[in-house]
């Protein structure tokens, strides 16, 4: 083997190997590739598998269960909140639901949300078979789910979370911080920023190398472009939350010295670093949700997006600004004028490329002819929506009408029209427009169309009054109020819609459950649509494609809508995948995909547990280091792939 | 759908070097997030000197000594690791084997010095921000160097089976050189930073 | 009428309602100081009806109501960017409407990707003229914005008055600074300012973050450890202000709150100069019980009354405490069954409180509450 010299492309032995696809015929074929990429059926199944999609559905799953809980907290808030001086919950426990409500609502369900999305769409969008690191993936949902378990245990063993979901130092330092609930909020935070740092990875190899040949840059589908460039934004961003977390657990475990002024340290210091991550960290939840906008919306009106470059240099401006604005919520912390007059500009820029994203998207809706089925309803309502919160956002951006309104309800009303509006409403349609692809099954449009009417409605009624809640004083994250403030009225009308929107939510999960069952079979292409998922069958076959596809134009399916011009000559007997170049995707490689293995679940665990040991002792991390060592040999090292036998 | 092939690619390696291979690109995003992680502790290191109104805060600046052994170790380390990198891309199975256990000494030792290096600080990480500052950005690298160690032996150890032979071992073997570049060049940055700034 | 008040507290009629005074109305006030079943029936009223406490009352605390120039000033570029971003929804909605219902030639059968090059045009153009637009409001938005902040920071350093403010969990210190030590004003969670004299609010905390915020008067500004930060004031109305803690500082951030008064410069120096002396002298019997129960209890551990030995800093300074409006960071009216609730038992008043529950006898009670109702 040492004598072969030079180009790849020489290594004649290695490359004649297996059995091809060339020639097969398609029942042939899939006797070859389903055992090939297999996931043993039952619970070992369950636990080894490295399918995209199985891991994709499961993460969506669970980010929705996550979703439940959250919503719930918020509805035994808005209980409390109804009537001033209420006593139905205490303040210890008030605390405790809306930091869970909003640390749930933004890490265990906002971001993962989008994740899952990606991981299950994108390598059927590029037309590929898996992501590029498959047992990565597999990794990822398990630190991330045992982050999520974590941190509710903790909840119900009255040790949940209660300083926000940006705990604040001091309050959230060892001082004033109570008992171990910090600390679990620290290490959940760190849990999901490491799953979430691996899927971007993951992304970012997948849509560079991955993509089917002749996807060039410019035939990106849109929504793959926005999670690209929401993996960028992952990767430089939630490093910053990483840092700051271990340091408030150094602060709180250890006795560093980090936020405490009384030694050198600085208070300040914790909100830069978490905001330098909890700003971009709103466009990581809102950047794939335009992209589900864009994806949808060429569907229902029947044509392309008009200015899919405009688009993708927006998406791009976002990410990049997104870095520019932290300080836009630290403005009553008092930062010298011209500082925070920069990071006013800043914050207004923002609105230049998101405004360029709904006037291309109305421009698709004037040039094409709309059909108001339940996904095209949800972007509507997401236009109609996102465009107040957006526009919300460039007030608080002025620093004088933030030192009005910052921590009043009026900022709860601008982010949760922003975050329900910008981001819930685009993934319920995305939810109703690819469900007949996860799932084989339509979703009922009855049902869909009664959840999208309460929850729009529901929605606007629970939150609009809270601008002027906010603009007449409440604060928030109080748990009760005066009753001569005269706040009350507007409360228990608050509260009384957001019963609204939980209807409208548990309508949309009883669809789901319904549909799961008796709904419409949906075959191949139920919405007539343009991009590479709607090539293969509904629910997709373990090896996505069975042959993979060449990509001729933009919206492939709607230039050749019968016949998929495809690539031949891929192993059929072993787990291959393409990759190309990264402009133009010519094929450069032929790459093994890893199998199922059960050793991203074992390092998970490993890594769970050191972590929630370091809760109560740092010696966690030095014994915890042992087995996740052995975990993450196990699972690298190579296990009698065909490829690796000489 | 019905298919039409357009393309045979079975002439296509399986394997190949730098950008071509997948695995390549996800080192480069690791490395771009572990930068990041550096870049906003050294960030955090300024803005913590910028507050203070003495620069190391009740300490003195650290024992150059150790420190820049280690410097002078990874500095050399670059010499054999592009020697690898070189091997690795002729597939010469016989030096890449001599060369991944010259970096895996090479890579032990700065570890070894390193036990020196932290009492070289002449502060303790509780005793004021400057101390939890200047324990964390060399436990960060600590951790770093730790893992890239360990890769760095599990390969060297994998060359020697029968695994070691297949084609694709020697991409592995490239991109862990890639990433060894950048164990050095963090910590020529953070060397800088922890042993110069407070001589400045 | 101190039997009747440890009656009242003692049946725990007390424990429960809370009123917060700077919300109420003055004939609110005038019933809440009087005393014994005049009282309770004043606050059953108000539990059971809020709503008429409300009207005209619920704008002491509203950034909607200004009566201070950095208010104003605020307000002004509140409606103004209301309106610019009110008018660019609806223009945005306008838009998307006509492009949902515009009629359309009932070429059904037409493929999508035949594009109408004419149209592809014509929306570039729409773009580009509506991005330019948007560039244009935002310019606009941001020098206002800018001019705002310049002219509202251009107050600092007219000030004719100092009022340094320090935060604690969950209630607000407050120190007038005099020429000598002696001279200066200790007090809680009520600060007095002379009408139309711009005020410099100097703010520091000792514990968690906290924020100052007086929406009728000014923007909020944070009380951060170890970065000691200031706000100026100027109240242009005589009246009474509430302000709020508005940063989350733990268990009781909803029950952190402070009264302004604003006053004429003659009512303002007579304040003034009655909460520089130290405090009376019990007067009767039951006062110097009262007296001596405060300081044998463990009250004088946490609570400084100038003039008596009692010298605690870690609850707020009793010494003129009835001259104040309000209990416990305006959680409780202050009257005397209030006062004798909220001794009896804080923690059931305010939760998570840093004041204990003492255990005194019916006496004691009765007696300390007369006591430090007299600390005019
Ligand atoms: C999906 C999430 C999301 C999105 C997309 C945004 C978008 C924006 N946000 Fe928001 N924001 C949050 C989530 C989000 N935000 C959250 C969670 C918080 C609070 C965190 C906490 O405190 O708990 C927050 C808080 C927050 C603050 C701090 C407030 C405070 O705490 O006091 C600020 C201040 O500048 C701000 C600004 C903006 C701006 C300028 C935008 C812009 O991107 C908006 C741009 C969009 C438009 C403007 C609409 C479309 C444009 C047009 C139709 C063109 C025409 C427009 C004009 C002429 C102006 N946001
Ligand atoms: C994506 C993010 C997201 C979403 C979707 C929501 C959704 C909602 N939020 Fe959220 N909210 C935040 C993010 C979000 N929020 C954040 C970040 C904060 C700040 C926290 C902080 O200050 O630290 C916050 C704070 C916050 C507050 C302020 C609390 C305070 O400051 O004191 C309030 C108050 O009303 C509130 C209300 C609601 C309501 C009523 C909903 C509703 O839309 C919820 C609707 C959903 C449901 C009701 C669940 C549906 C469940 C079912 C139908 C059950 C079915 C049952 C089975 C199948 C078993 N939220
Ligand atoms: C351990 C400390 C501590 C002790 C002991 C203590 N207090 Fe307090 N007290 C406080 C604190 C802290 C507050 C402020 C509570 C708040 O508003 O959150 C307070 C508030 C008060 C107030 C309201 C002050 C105001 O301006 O609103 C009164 C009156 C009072 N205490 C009386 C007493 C009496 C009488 C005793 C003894 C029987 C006592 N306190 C014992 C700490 C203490
Ligand atoms: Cu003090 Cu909130
Ligand atoms: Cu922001």
């Amino acid at each position: 083997m040492s004598g072969i010299a030079g180009k790849p492309a020489e290594h004649t032995q290695e490359a004649l190997k297996g059995i091809r696809d060339t020639g097969l015929e398609e029942v042939r074929l899939r006797t070859f590739l389903a055992p090939a990429w297999r996931t043993p059926k039952g619970l070992y199944g369950w636990l080894v598998t490295v399918d995209h999609k199985l891991i994709g559905r499961r993460y969506i799953v669970t980010a929705f269960l996550f979703l439940i809980l959250a919503g719930l907290s918020a509805l035994a808030m808005r209980f409390q909140l109804a009537q001033p001086e209420a006593g139905h919950i205490g303040p210890d426990l008030y605390n405790q639901l809306f930091t869970m409500h909003g640390t749930t609502m933004m890490f265990l369900f906002a971001v993962p949300v989008m994740e899952a999305f990606a991981i299950y769409l994108v390598p059927l969008m590029i037309g590929t078979r898996n992501v590029a690191f498959p047992r990565l993936n597999a990794f990822s949902y398990w630190v991330y789910l045992s982050g999520g378990l974590m941190i509710w245990i903790a909840f119900a063993f009255e040790t949940g979370a209660d300083a926000g979901w940006f705990s604040y130092v001091p309050l959230a330092g060892p001082e004033y911080g109570i008992g171990k609930r910090p600390d679990f909020w620290a290490q959940m935070v760190t849990y999901t920023e490491v799953s979430a740092l691996a899927v971007a990875v993951e992304i970012i190899a997948t849509v560079f190398k991955q993509r089917a040949p002749g996807m060039s840059l410019d035939r990106i589908p849109l929504y793959v472009w926005s999670v690209l460039v929401t993996a960028f934004v992952i990767l430089f961003a939630m490093p910053a939350v990483m840092v700051s977390s271990t340091m408030l657990i150094l602060d709180r475990l250890v006795g560093t010295k980090f936020f405490d002024p009384a030694a050198g340290g600085d208070a300040l210091l914790w909100q830069h670093l978490f905001w330098f991550f909890g700003h971009p960290e709103v466009y990581i939840i809102f950047i794939p949700a335009t992209g589900f906008v864009s994806a949808i919306l060429p569907t229902f009106v029947r044509r392309p997006v008009f200015g899919y470059l405009g688009i993708v240099l927006s998406l791009i401006a976002i990410g990049f600004l997104s870095f520019g604005l932290w300080v836009h919520h630290m403005f009553a912390t008092g930062l010298p004028q011209l500082g925070e007059s920069f990071f006013t500009a800043s914050s207004m820029m923002i609105a230049i490329p998101s405004g360029i994203q709904i006037f291309c998207w109305i421009a698709t809706i004037w040039g094409g002819r709309p059909i108001f089925a339940t996904p095209m309803l949800f972007v509507l309502g997401f236009i109609f929506t996102f465009v107040i919160g957006g526009l919300t956002g460039v007030m608080v951006a002025s620093v004088p009408i933030d030192l009005q309104v910052h921590d009043t309800y009026f900022v709860v009303a601008h982010f949760h029209y922003v975050l329900v509006g910008g981001a819930v409403f685009p993934l319920l349609g995305a939810v109703y427009y690819w469900f007949p692809k996860i799932t084989g099954r339509m979703l009922s449009e009855r049902l869909g169309r009664w959840n999208f009417w309460l929850v729009f409605l529901g929605f606007n009624l629970t939150f609009f009054p809270m601008h002027i809640l906010g603009l007449q004083g409440m604060p928030r994250r109080v748990y009760t109020y005066p009753p001569a403030s005269g706040w009350g009225e507007m409360n228990l009308f608050i509260s009384l819609s957001s019963l609204v929107v939980f209807a409208g939510f548990a309508l949309f999960f009883l669809n789901l459950l319904l549909s799961l069952r008796n709904g419409r079979i949906a075959g191949d292409n139920p919405w007539g649509a343009s991009t590479l998922e709607w090539a293969t069958t509904s629910p997709p076959p373990s090896y996505d494609f069975s042959r993979l596809p060449v990509v001729t134009h933009r919206e492939p399916l709607w230039a050749e809508p019968d016949v998929l011009p495809v690539v031949e000559g891929l192993r059929v007997d072993a787990r291959e995948v393409l990759a190309g170049t990264v402009a133009d995707a010519v094929p450069q490689v032929r790459v093994p995909s890893a199998d199922n293995s059960i050793w991203p679940l074992l390092s998970a665990i490993a890594v769970g547990g050191a972590f929630f040991g370091s809760i109560y002792t740092p010696w966690a991390v030095v014994w915890g280091a042992i087995p996740v060592s052995i975990g993450f040999i196990c699972w690298f090292w190579p296990k009698g792939e065909p490829e690796d036998e000489e | 759908m019905r298919h039409r092939p357009v393309a045979d690619i079975s002439h296509l390696p399986t394997y190949d070097f730098g950008s071509a291979s997948p695995m390549w690109w996800g080192t480069l995003a690791f490395i771009a997030l572990e930068a990041t992680g550096f870049a906003l502790a050294i960030g955090t290191y300024f803005y913590l000197a910028v507050l203070a109104r003495h620069w190391p805060i009740g300490a003195p600046a650290p024992d150059l000594l150790p420190g820049t052994a280690v410097l002078a170790i990874l500095v050399a380390s670059v010499v054999p690791n592009h020697m690898i990198e070189f091997w690795a891309r002729r597939q010469d199975l016989a030096k890449v084997r001599l060369g991944m256990v010259v970096m895996s000494i090479v890579g032990i030792l700065p570890l070894i010095v390193r036990i020196w290096e932290f009492p070289a600080l002449r502060i303790s990480w509780d005793q004021n921000a400057y101390g939890s500052i200047v324990w964390f950005l060399l436990g960060l690298h600590t951790t770093h160097l730790l893992t890239d160690v360990g890769d760095t032996i599990v390969l060297t150890v994998l060359m020697f089976t029968q695994k070691g032979k297949a084609g694709r071992r020697f991409s592995d073997v490239s991109d862990n050189a890639f990433y060894w570049d950048f164990v050095v060049v963090s910590w020529v940055v953070l060397y800088l930073v922890i042993y110069w700034v407070p001589r400045m | 009428m101190a039997r009747c008040m440890s009656l009242l507290a003692s049946s725990r009629m007390l424990t429960r309602p809370r009123m917060s005074l700077a919300f109420t109305c003055p004939t609110q006030i005038l019933t809440g100081i009087v005393p014994g079943k005049a009282a309770q029936q004043c606050l059953r009223w108000v539990s059971a009806a809020p709503m008429l406490v409300l009207a005209g009352c619920g704008d002491r605390q509203s950034a909607l109501h200004a009566h201070g120039a950095n208010a104003r000033r605020i307000l002004d570029l509140i409606w103004s960017f209301s309106a610019v971003a009110g008018a660019t929804w609806l223009l945005v909605m306008l838009v998307l409407a006509a492009a949902l219902l515009r009629r359309r030639l009932s070429e059904t059968t037409r493929s999508p990707l035949e594009i109408d090059s004419h149209q592809e045009r014509r929306f570039a153009q729409a773009v580009g003229s509506a991005m330019a637009l948007t560039v244009l409001a935002l310019v606009m938005m941001t020098t206002a914005s800018f001019f705002a902040g310049k002219s509202i920071a251009s107050l600092s350093g007219t000030e004719t008055l100092a009022v340094r403010i320090t935060g604690h969990q969950w209630w607000w210190e407050v120190r007038y600074p005099g020429d000598d030590r002696s001279q200066s004003i200790v007090t809680a969670n009520e600060i007095h300012v002379p009408v139309g004299e711009p005020v410099e609010v100097e703010l520091d905390s000792l514990d968690v973050i906290h924020s100052f915020w007086v929406p009728n008067l000014a923007g909020k500004r944070d009380l951060i450890p170890g970065r000691p930060s200031q706000l100026t004031l100027i109240a242009d109305k005589p009246g009474t202000y509430r302000g709020q803690c508005a940063e989350f500082c733990g268990y009781q951030h909803a029950h952190m709150a402070i009264t302004v008064i604003a006053e004429s410069r003659e009512a303002f120096e007579a304040w003034q100069s009655r909460q520089n002396a130290v405090a009376s002298a019990p007067g009767g019997e039951e006062e110097r019980r009262g007296q001596q129960a405060f300081l044998s209890t463990g009250c004088a551990l946490c609570h400084t009354i100038r003039g008596t030995p009692a010298s605690g800093t870690v609850g707020p300074d009793l010494t003129h405490l009835a001259s104040r409006r309000a209990l416990a960071a305006d959680t409780l009216a202050m009257t005397p069954g209030a006062l004798a609730a909220w001794i009896a038992d804080p923690q059931s008043i305010k939760p998570g409180a840093k004041m204990p529950r003492i255990a005194l006898s019916a006496d004691d009670l009765n007696a300390v509450v007369t006591y430090l109702g007299s600390l005019e």
